[in-house]
């Protein structure tokens, strides 16, 4: 009960919050010059002033701002996201359709990087002077440094060109045939250099920040009791440390989840991965504004159910969050 | 009567920036089944050293064991593998801390961090060791254990924590607890209370206790014996009663002149307080040939500024290093 009181409270910020974050998006697309008009008229060859006039009275972009706004807010709490132009599809559709592939994407990479960033950390706290330790500060240092496209190019070099490893690009190969099995081995082989590319972000900042947390924590008067115990290092690491040097991690990757849209554009970029950041990128282009609102209107979503549920992770890790007044 | 433990020529040194130093040097002790053992001493005189280094716990990498012997129970810890060290902590010899506030882990239930060890060492089952952790609550006077049990220490007090801590310690009757300045960090009122209860449950388990402490007062009303401490070397040690009445060294002296409440009664003429002049001096003068205290002390004399001096015994157990501890009196 008193775990779930102060969520309804923050639900309804969130909602609050979304539809701010909707007028605003809304607003800034609308003040940036060329619409989806220019678009249909470009890729026709060219149009007069009144086929003009007559495509955007079909889409409705004639009518006043404030019309159009009210009736797009009005909607999307509708759970409607509008009709793409370009794709002639619903938003909703098209970003249900690319969400499965980039989930598998980030989620995937959010997991190896969290598995390994706390492994690395832990085990380069413990011996700070050995040779993980100083992996761990190159891997950082890397990570940080690195633009993510770039890694994804190297690698592609390595492994897909000189190396004939993976696949270039795509999820799946469209001639693939057998049963789910071999489906899932395929998109396996594909997933390789675009989860290790996207999880080299993450590990940098989850393998360093883990170190430093489990090094304080190491040197705390709890653990100096946990050894007056006469446990186990094992026990006294994983059990007494850990925990407690998990929540800055827990917090870092709360708010990695905007990573969902933000970190994949880049690498399902490179790798053609067929998600929601190529479909960002392309409605982009298509200046096909529903779908741009669609997708960050669901982004936005995905960072606030995302804090909401490292909140709750952070309270299961650590009873003081919160209850301190 | 055989020691219970008995420590012999003990010398532990730190390694810092300016060298190797002896932070412990030459200390020889014995602690008898079920007695009381205090450590008196200012700050950085290696009173806690000596803790760890009983417990094995010195700080990796920087302490070590130079010299000597720790025989506990006729085993000599110092040599005493790692493995074995962690059967001992906890289950035979056991600590608790200064800090109560910060010793316990804030992400379990005190409950859990008393079952812990009683599952470690009596290989308890889960719901046994839980029962037995109620108890041991009970038995450190918290009210209502049953239901503090599930508590997370920043639910509690300083002094609750306290004595969850020497629940804790106490959990599986250990032969020896060593109570690092349990009540430093304690209110006045609160110090009492968690003496009593140190010197009941000690006698009621049989547990030798080392109290180590700066609380002169404390020492008096605990303690059988005592060790006077002074940068890393046993100044005085002998009977608590003995030492107070006629202290032999002049460092002993000095800190119970500090001391405002040990005159028996409020109408007896109080003698003036005084303070020991100077600091303990810096580790890297530890290990010299001379008398550490010299430079404070107002009889020192060029004997104690060129040579060590050897510990005295007297005929009534007392035994002082200084110079002139046949004329001190």
């Amino acid at each position: 009960m008193n775990l779930l009181l102060p969520f309804l409270q923050r639900i309804f910020y969130a909602a609050m919050l979304l539809v701010a974050v909707l007028i605003l998006n809304f607003s800034m697309l609308h003040l940036a010059p060329g619409d989806i008009a220019d678009t249909i008229a470009q890729a026709s060859g060219g149009a007069n002033t009144e086929m003009m006039a007559q495509i955007r009275n079909d889409y409705g972009l004639d009518q006043p701002f404030i019309v159009q706004l009210v009736q797009y807010v009005g909607k999307v709490l509708t759970f409607d996201l509008g009709y793409s132009f370009f794709y002639n599809q619903p938003v909703t559709t098209l970003i249900f359709e690319k969400l499965p592939a980039t989930l598998l994407l980030v989620i995937t990479a959010q997991i190896l990087a969290l598995v390994l960033g706390v492994f690395l950390g832990v085990f380069s706290a413990r011996n700070p002077k050995g040779i993980v330790s100083y992996l761990v500060t190159f891997i950082a240092l890397f990570g940080y440094a690195a633009p993510v496209f770039w890694t994804g190019i190297l690698l592609l070099i390595a492994f897909s060109l000189k190396i004939q490893l993976f696949p270039v690009a795509g999820m799946i190969d469209v001639t693939i045939e057998g049963g789910w099995f071999v489906k899932a081995l395929d998109i396996a082989r594909h997933m390789v250099l675009p989860v290790l590319t996207l999880s080299s972000i993450f590990l940098a900042l989850y393998s360093r920040l883990c170190r430093a947390s489990m090094m304080e924590v190491l040197g705390s008067d709890y653990i100096r009791t946990a050894k007056a115990k006469g446990l186990s290092e094992r026990q006294i690491t994983y059990k007494h440390a850990l925990k407690n040097s998990l929540s800055p991690v827990v917090t870092l990757a709360g708010l990695q989840f905007s990573a969902v849209v933000s970190g994949a554009v880049l690498v399902e970029t490179v790798f053609s991965w067929p998600g929601l950041g190529t479909l960002a990128l392309q409605s982009i282009i298509a200046r096909d504004t529903p779908t741009i609102l669609g997708i960050l209107f669901f982004s936005a979503l995905v960072v606030i159910v995302g804090n909401l549920i490292t909140d709750l992770v952070l309270r299961l890790i650590d009873p003081r969050v919160g209850k301190s007044s | 009567m055989k020691p219970l433990l008995k420590v012999d020529n003990l010398r532990i040194e730190l390694t810092t920036r300016d060298g190797v130093a002896p932070v412990i040097d030459d200390l020889s002790l014995q602690l008898n089944a079920g007695e009381t053992l205090s450590f008196v001493g200012e700050s950085g005189c290696g009173k806690s050293m000596t803790a760890l280094a009983l417990m094995g716990l010195l700080p990796e990498g920087v302490g070590r064991v130079a010299s000597g012997q720790i025989l506990f129970d006729g085993e000599d810890l110092t040599q005493a593998s790692d493995a074995r060290m962690r059967e001992i902590r906890g289950n035979e010899i056991s600590m608790i801390f200064q800090e109560p506030m910060t010793s316990l882990n804030p992400v379990y239930t005190i409950g859990e961090q008393i079952a812990e060890v009683l599952r470690r060492h009596q290989n308890l089952s889960r719901q046994a060791a839980w029962n037995k952790a109620i108890e041991l609550l009970d038995a450190v006077r918290i009210p209502n254990p049953g239901a503090r049990v599930s508590d997370y220490p920043h639910q509690m007090s300083g002094g609750q924590r306290q004595r969850v801590m020497i629940a804790i310690a106490l959990a599986c009757e250990p032969k020896i607890l060593i109570a690092d300045e349990p009540t430093t960090a304690l209110d006045v009122t609160v110090q009492a209370q968690i003496f009593d209860l140190l010197r009941d449950l000690g006698r009621e388990l049989g547990t030798a206790t080392i109290l180590i402490t700066h609380d002169m007062g404390a020492v008096a009303d605990m303690a059988e014996r005592m060790i006077v401490m002074y940068a890393g070397r046993k100044a005085e040690a002998g009977p608590v009663e003995q030492i107070i009445e006629h202290p032999r060294h002049p460092y002993t002296k000095g800190l119970i002149s500090c001391v405002p409440h040990l005159m028996a009664t409020l109408t007896e003429e109080r003698p003036e307080l005084t303070e020991v002049p100077g600091i303990v001096p810096s580790l890297r003068d530890f290990g010299r040939d001379q008398c550490l205290f010299a430079s404070r002390c107002d009889r020192a004399d060029d004997k104690c500024k060129t040579s060590r001096p050897p510990e005295i015994e007297f005929e009534n157990e007392q035994s002082s290093a200084c110079w002139q501890a046949e004329q001190l009196r």
